[in-house]
């Protein structure tokens, strides 16, 4: 994209700055859009599964529904609590959703299509997503009031440990692939099943660390099963409670975005990003986007399938999965594809 | 030498993103201050709780248990972080490198089976 501005008469600098605010918008905005309708497609998807309609009147089939409501939320008083510590209160939502956006930075959506191609792609998403419980623990601490405070607790017990497992996987992709940057991740699953499959999925090794690493993607954006934080019987709406206008929908869209995230490090991560499925000359005409595009919405609709269908957990439940199941075996993943790559292709 | 400039794009991205989410927080307020919709009392402004006013400060003790998970947390994303950089660099350490990654493992795993035994992972 630089190249094209400076077709345009700018000199290097310049044309390098306009093109990487371009690039941004281009994550950001698409990104806010795709948020509000995921939102919708959530709502639909459950709906039918319990044999409901769904949104269905604002706009043509509902589709318009979130940026109607979008728009109310816009139009509210803000509500802080007298009680509450005013800034924090408001700086919650902000990081938030600022660390929900951030993490986009690095992930290819097609072949060179990625902001910052930087060469520890996976670790700095591991760390921006580390960041995403500070906006939670902020938020809770800074209501003062019981609810947000014991939902706080929990979401920030409940993401922290299930980040310790995601960390083990991620490690058992690296050591696959031999790399931290993200878009030479996606090359290495290139015909990785089988000399035809793309995808370290289609691998005896790597295919529990995939699932895994999806059933700790719900835990990790506190999706349900695992959605204990908003768990409306017992603590009205989470830690979100005193919060109303933006604010609120802040979390809401970080929260969104959070799964989406997911839903594409599963594409990118085990699923062979942009490339098509299988390694076939002719599958490579549609384009690299399109296959993102298809294989991460499928994902979504799996964790809005499991969300209809699966009951919630009890809390000592979630944390015995996470800390004595999740944890050891991860753990014996990096071991197992460790050694077994020392003795195939290192040894 | 680390290129640098790599990183230039996420420091821009932090710029807009944290102007986006200001927009969007401090926006509504001023909108609604315009539309009239801003009219706090003190009953709107206190803290939620079911119908009647609260009994004591929310923010009192709480369990334990919730600050051994986040120690727990802080040993094993350590051990995490050094994990990166030695599975990128597998093919050059060998198998050396493998061995002293196995012992370091161990040792871990002899603190986990203690807090395990310990009961820090219970909850009921």
């Amino acid at each position: 994209m630089t190249a094209f501005f400076e077709s345009l008469g700018m000199n290097y600098e310049w044309a390098w700055f306009v093109a990487t605010i371009c690039g941004i918008l281009l994550i950001a905005l698409p990104l806010m859009l795709a948020v509000a309708m995921i939102i919708y497609v959530d709502r639909k998807i459950w709906a039918a599964m319990a044999l409901r309609r769904g949104p269905n009147v604002v706009g043509p089939f509902g589709l318009l529904q979130s940026f109607a409501d979008g728009l109310k939320v816009f139009l509210q008083e803000t509500i802080i609590p007298s009680a509450a510590n005013k800034g924090l209160f408001l700086i919650a939502p902000i990081i938030t959703f600022t660390v929900a956006l951030m993490a986009w930075a690095v992930m290819p959506f097609a072949e060179g299509a990625v902001l910052a191609d930087i060469n520890v792609g996976l670790l700095y998403i591991l760390a921006i997503s580390s960041l995403g419980v500070y906006g939670v623990v902020i938020s809770g601490w800074a209501s003062n009031s019981k609810y947000p405070f014991f939902s706080a607790l929990r979401a920030a017990a409940q993401m922290i440990s299930y980040e310790v497992s995601i960390g083990f996987i991620l490690i058992c992709v690296i050591l696959w692939a031999g790399t931290n940057n993200l878009s030479d991740i996606v090359m290495a699953q290139k015909g990785a099943g089988l000399g035809i499959v793309n995808g370290f999925f289609f691998n005896i090794l790597l295919f529990p660390m995939w699932v895994l690493f999806l059933i700790s993607g719900m835990a990790e954006t506190a999706r349900a099963p695992f959605d204990l934080t908003e768990a409306e019987s017992e603590l009205v709406a989470g830690y979100q409670t005193e919060y109303s206008s933006m604010a609120f929908a802040l979390f809401w869209l970080g929260e969104y975005a959070n799964v989406l995230l997911m839903c594409a490090l599963n594409t990118t991560l085990f699923f062979g990003g942009w490339l098509p499925p299988l390694d076939i000359g002719i599958l490579y005409v549609v384009p690299g986007f399109i296959w993102w595009l298809l294989k991460t919405f499928f994902f979504f609709f799996v964790f809005s399938w499991v969300k209809a269908t699966v009951p919630r957990f009890r809390y000592d439940q979630l944390m015995r999965l996470g800390w004595k199941i999740f944890l050891p075996m991860s753990l014996l993943f990096v071991v197992l594809v460790s050694g077994y790559l020392m003795l195939t292709r290192y040894g | 030498m680390v290129d640098l400039t790599q990183y230039l794009p996420i420091l821009i991205f932090l710029v807009i993103a944290l102007g986006l989410s200001g927009l969007f927080v401090f926006l509504p307020m001023g909108v609604s201050r315009l539309t009239g919709a801003h009219k706090p009392s003190k009953d709107k402004l206190a803290e939620y709780e079911c119908g009647f006013p609260a009994f004591e400060d929310s923010r009192h003790q709480f369990d334990v248990r919730f600050y051994l998970v986040a120690i727990l947390f802080i040993i094993f994303d350590l051990e995490a972080a050094f994990l990166f950089p030695w599975a990128v660099s597998l093919d050059l350490t060998g198998w050396a490198g493998w061995i002293t990654m196995m012992v370091f493992l161990g040792e871990l795993l002899i603190g986990f089976a203690y807090a395990w035994k310990k009961g820090a992972l219970e909850w009921e």
